[in-house]
């Protein structure tokens, strides 16, 4: 019991904030979306919201938008950061240092920062992709890459994998140094080739890494905002609309915070089933 | 001895001056108090020296007031309207008064949130994007009509009728006071045109037809003199009114029809104009960049990218006045009569109700001083590039520099059509004209995008008047 | 370590392929920064036009001058304020609360760290408008608070302390116990020391991602007195004019000195993170 007051009292201050700041918010975020809630309006309407949502094409475009956000950028980030992880740890310290400081660049840079200088270098006439490209005969007439309902998404998705690699090489340089190197001297003494000492002996301690980064991963996919709003708004023709910005823009645009909480609520839940489903998969697989 | 005496009495006094401007402006509303005092002092002195009648009667209200405006022309930079506070703490030595600039980029989204958060300014200057209203039917603002007076109301609709119906909302209330107006239009790159032989299809006036605006696009695509003739830009954000007028005047279509509770782009007319955008963007006349904003196409005609621009105004001309290394010249929208139906932009003030009586006089008073003072008034209006709203104030820029550059913008003034922008659920309408309008460059079919348009807008205007 | 470094001298074409590879990506990734730097150095002509400059030919202060025109250093160091704050907050509560998850045996331990890790997955701006109108009521909404407090709440820190909390060796904790020491006295002569490197990582963290909360900004701050170099580099962006300049001068503002803190932290951020995140 004296323990139990102790560890409450060392929780305490950090309670206080999630409590309030967390809790209390995301209560009320589940409560107001079973009701009409705007800047006039206080009605309660049961699971119309929710109804609503599933009949409201713009929504479910912006499901699908972010779904293919979240499985492309996942799996990339993921498996691309594993490979420079790999790629970089064998080289001397300082060059090591030097690629994970490089790779996380975009990060510290800003997402601001980083999403206007993208902005300006996608522009179909001042922008340095299509004068590259141009030059370098790939193409031969400019493409407003940001407006371009083939590319629009990509382009988002490409910014988004620059800024979504720099933690997870961090923590795959570090993970890689935790390896135990007597079982790996062993396998190689046993005539295993590097890629069996790899899959074998290494991937399963890293097992908990990736899992760490596949979730962190998938929760900022899904939340793939800021870009949006400064890059596209939507656009083109709903293209890179996602459930983040859409939430959004019902809110802040057109004051349907009831409506917007239903959709954040709805979110919610799936952000938690597919961190579950990680969880399995992983938990799965370093079993095997 | 005598004359230094005076000199630092003088200097004390402007010194004392300009820091009660400053401090008015650095002060947020939270510290009023001190702002209060410092500028009760210059006032004193100004009321002594050109003790006027205005000046007596303003001088017993007091209350600390906030205003937050959006960039409009130079209505929007902190020395010009710490200028207009100056002068205006000269007959009310009692009101302080600070202010914050918004941006269009986020601008509406912080105004959203104060109004959630309840920490709404007093004022709001806003653009012509209908949020007043907007805020006022849903009981946000505070009923102006005090401000409307039977002189008000006379010399504002001297100069249009329209200006005074922008202003009230659909049950008539008045929630904006209006300062300044402008008609948009669009503007060649005049030696462009010039070396394309494409000058001969504009009118002496300005104005054009569908027919010859085809002509000058074909002109200038044969004498290969800009990288694109125009751009229907498409991005979202601002600009709209531009494209709108342009999709519109084509074959004179009507945006919604006369009582403002229906949508009606997809009307024969409507969808024809659409169609031509879309052909002459495959034929290679025009071009369209669903990632371009306004600014973006303002840049490109600014540079020389592009022989023409669809969003001008008197101020944008002003702001790129000094970077462009051609002359811009502005033109209606062409029309398959001749005759434009151009878009009006109507800026003014907006009360919030924020229930503080003391607060929401001082906060008119401040309104009254800046539009209506026959001195400030035309100063007002000056600074912010457009035309004043009051048929009184006159040619606010006769005998300055710009008289000539103004007149070109007044000559539009006739052509000002009807301000459909009172119609409701106009926010989701400026969404839906961007998207529809992406769909059909995109190759949908243009009726089909224009009656899902349509119906998006009336469903909304539907839910607005509910 | 040793051995794998020895290994590495070893050439071959997997290798060579893979540092070039690196090289390119590294190259990649660099020049954004490179572009922000270089671009606030150009005037209007040479950022509009066609064929862009690779390197400034005729540097221009004219963006900086322009930048300087807005309190910009009043963003700056409100971003610096907020995220300092935050971040100080954060090390703080976490540190606590991650020892005493990790190392204490409580009722209601189990449930209460799922409920932290169940909140993690939630996405922080869905309770934005919940969060508004708390703020509002707390009297808080546009000072810089609005942005600290909802900052400090976020759980992650707490399950990267716990992490790292529990390397802390339970015998020692009870060796100074039996030795007569109090629950602070141990919490600051013994928990301190050993989780140092995970509270310099979380700090790093907490200053990043405060940093670029560009959205809880956006909601929360609104005067010129408060605004963030974040938001001030979208205030740049004018409806009428785009003047790719005067933002990169802006994005470079905002984006050095964050970058220079880094650099100079950031190996106590690759060492605390790791080994916190790891042990998963």
């Amino acid at each position: 019991m004296r323990e139990t007051r102790a560890a409450y009292l060392f929780l305490l201050p950090a309670l206080i904030f999630f409590v309030g700041f967390i809790i209390v918010p995301m209560i009320m975020c589940l409560v107001t979306s079973f009701f009409n809630y705007t800047m006039t309006d206080f009605t309660f309407v049961g699971f119309g919201n929710y109804i609503e949502m599933f009949q409201d094409p713009i929504f479910i475009r912006a499901l699908k938008n972010t779904v293919l956000i979240v499985i492309v950028a996942v799996p990339v980030v993921t498996i691309f950061s594993l490979w420079v992880s790999a790629a970089i740890y064998p080289l001397h310290a300082a060059s090591r240092s030097f690629f994970r400081c490089v790779f996380y660049l975009p990060v510290v840079t800003g997402t601001v920062a980083v999403a206007v200088v993208w902005k300006w270098m996608f522009n179909k006439y001042t922008g340095l992709f299509n004068y590259v490209l141009n030059a370098a005969g790939v193409i031969d007439e400019n493409i407003s890459w940001l407006g371009d309902e083939r590319f629009a998404i990509w382009c988002i998705i490409l910014i988004l994998f620059t800024t979504s690699i720099g933690q997870p090489i961090v923590l795959y340089v570090a993970a890689l140094g935790n390896v135990d190197n007597s079982i790996v001297e062993a396998a190689q003494v046993d005539g295993a080739t590097n890629f069996q000492t790899f899959w074998r002996i290494k991937w399963p301690s890293i097992m908990p890494t990736t899992l760490y980064i596949l979730v962190i991963t998938t929760i900022n996919s899904f939340q793939c905002y800021a870009l949006i709003q400064l890059l596209t708004s939507g656009g083109p023709n709903h293209s890179t609309d996602t459930i983040m910005y859409y939430i959004y823009y019902e809110a802040f645009k057109l004051y349907r915070y009831g409506y917007g909480n239903a959709m954040g609520v709805f979110l919610a839940i799936v952000i938690a089933v597919f961190s579950a489903i990680q969880f399995k998969v992983t938990k799965a697989g370093s079993v095997d | 001895m005598k004359k230094k005496r005076a000199l630092a009495l003088l200097l004390t006094g402007v010194m004392a001056f300009s820091m009660a401007a400053c401090g008015s402006q650095q002060e947020t509303s939270n510290s009023g108090t001190n702002t209060q005092t410092e500028t009760s002092a210059p006032a004193e002195t100004a009321a002594e020296t050109a003790a006027g009648t205005e000046a007596a009667a303003g001088t017993d209200l007091s209350a600390d007031i906030t205003m937050w405006t959006y960039p409009i022309g130079s209505f929007g930079d902190e020395e010009t309207v710490n200028g207009f506070i100056a002068s205006f703490n000269e007959v009310y030595p009692n009101i302080s008064v600070s202010v914050e600039y918004l941006d269009y980029t986020s601008g509406d989204d912080q105004v959203t949130a104060a109004i959630e958060a309840g920490t709404t300014p007093d004022i709001i200057m806003e653009g012509p994007e209908r949020l007043v209203s907007n805020w006022g039917a849903k009981g946000k603002m505070l009923d102006l009509s005090d401000l409307w007076d039977d002189e008000a109301l006379a010399d504002i609709s001297a100069t249009s009728e329209a200006v005074v119906s922008a202003c009230q909302s659909t049950e008539g209330v008045f929630y904006e006071y209006p300062l300044c107006m402008t008609t948009h239009c669009m503007a060649i790159n005049y030696e462009m045109f010039e070396a394309a032989d494409a000058l001969q299809y504009i009118n002496e006036d300005r104005t054009w037809t569908t027919e010859n605006f085809e002509k000058a696009l074909q002109a200038l695509k044969d004498a290969g003199v800009a990288q694109e003739n125009g751009i229907v830009y498409c991005g979202g954000q601002g600009g709209d009114q531009g494209t709108r007028a342009l999709a519109m005047n084509l074959y004179n279509a009507e945006f919604t029809n006369a009582d403002h509770t229906q949508w009606t782009m997809n009307s024969e007319a409507g969808v024809k104009g659409l169609q031509q955008l879309v052909d002459w963007t495959q034929e290679g006349l025009l071009s369209y960049d669903a990632g371009a904003q306004a600014s973006d196409e303002l840049q490109l005609f600014s540079n020389g990218t592009v022989a023409m621009t669809f969003c001008w105004n008197a101020s944008n001309e002003a702001q790129y006045a000094s970077v462009v290394g051609f002359t811009p010249y502005p033109v209606a929208f062409p029309s398959e009569s001749g005759t434009p139906e151009l878009c009006g932009g109507i800026y003014g003030f907006g009360i919030f109700d924020n229930g503080d009586e003391a607060k929401a006089e001082a906060a008119k008073a401040f309104i009254e001083f800046i539009c209506d003072d026959a001195v400030q008034g035309p100063l007002s209006v000056s600074s912010t590039g457009f035309f004043p709203v009051r048929a009184s104030f006159g040619n606010v820029y006769a005998g300055t520099e710009d008289e000539a550059r103004m007149e070109v913008f007044a000559s539009f003034g006739p052509y000002l059509g009807d301000y459909y922008n009172v119609t409701g659920g106009w926010a989701e309408q400026r969404t839906a004209w961007w998207n529809m309008l992406q769909q059909i460059f995109g190759g949908e079919d243009v009726q089909t995008a224009a009656d899902a348009y349509v119906e998006t807008c009336n469903a909304a205007t539907a839910a607005a008047a509910n | 370590m040793e051995k794998t470094k020895k290994k590495a001298g070893k050439l071959s074409i997997y290798k060579v392929v893979t540092v070039i590879i690196l090289v390119v990506l590294a190259f990649l990734f660099i020049f954004p920064v490179y572009w922000i730097v270089t671009g606030s150095f150009k005037d209007a002509m040479t950022i509009n036009a066609a064929k862009p400059q690779w390197f400034p030919l005729n540097p221009t202060m004219i963006n900086y001058e322009k930048l300087f025109g807005n309190p910009a250093l009043r963003w700056l160091f409100n971003s610096v304020a907020i995220a300092v704050i935050a971040m100080g907050l954060t090390c703080l509560t976490a540190s606590m609360a991650g020892y005493a998850l990790a190392k204490k045996r409580f009722v209601g331990q189990t449930i209460l760290f799922s409920i932290f890790i169940c909140a993690m997955a939630l996405p922080k701006q869905v309770v934005l408008v919940p969060l508004l109108k708390e703020m509002s009521f707390l009297n808080l909404h546009d000072t810089i608070w609005a942005v600290i407090l909802p900052t400090v709440g976020w759980p992650f820190g707490i399950f990267l302390m716990k992490q790292f909390s529990e390397t802390i060796p339970t015998e020692m904790l009870e060796a100074v116990r039996i030795d007569g020491a109090g629950e602070v006295q141990t919490f600051l002569t013994i928990v301190l020391p050993i989780v140092k490197p995970g509270i310099g990582a979380l700090a790093i963290f907490t200053f990043i991602s405060t940093w670029n909360d560009y959205f809880l900004q956006l909601i929360m701050l609104n005067s010129q007195s408060t605004l963030t170099i974040s938001l001030g580099i979208a205030k740049l962006q004018a409806e009428m004019s785009n003047d790719f300049g005067l933002i990169m001068a802006g994005a470079a503002l905002g984006a050095i000195p964050i970058i220079a803190i880094f650099l100079m932290f950031q190996k106590y951020f690759t060492q605390g993170i790791t080994m916190g995140a790891v042990k998963g």
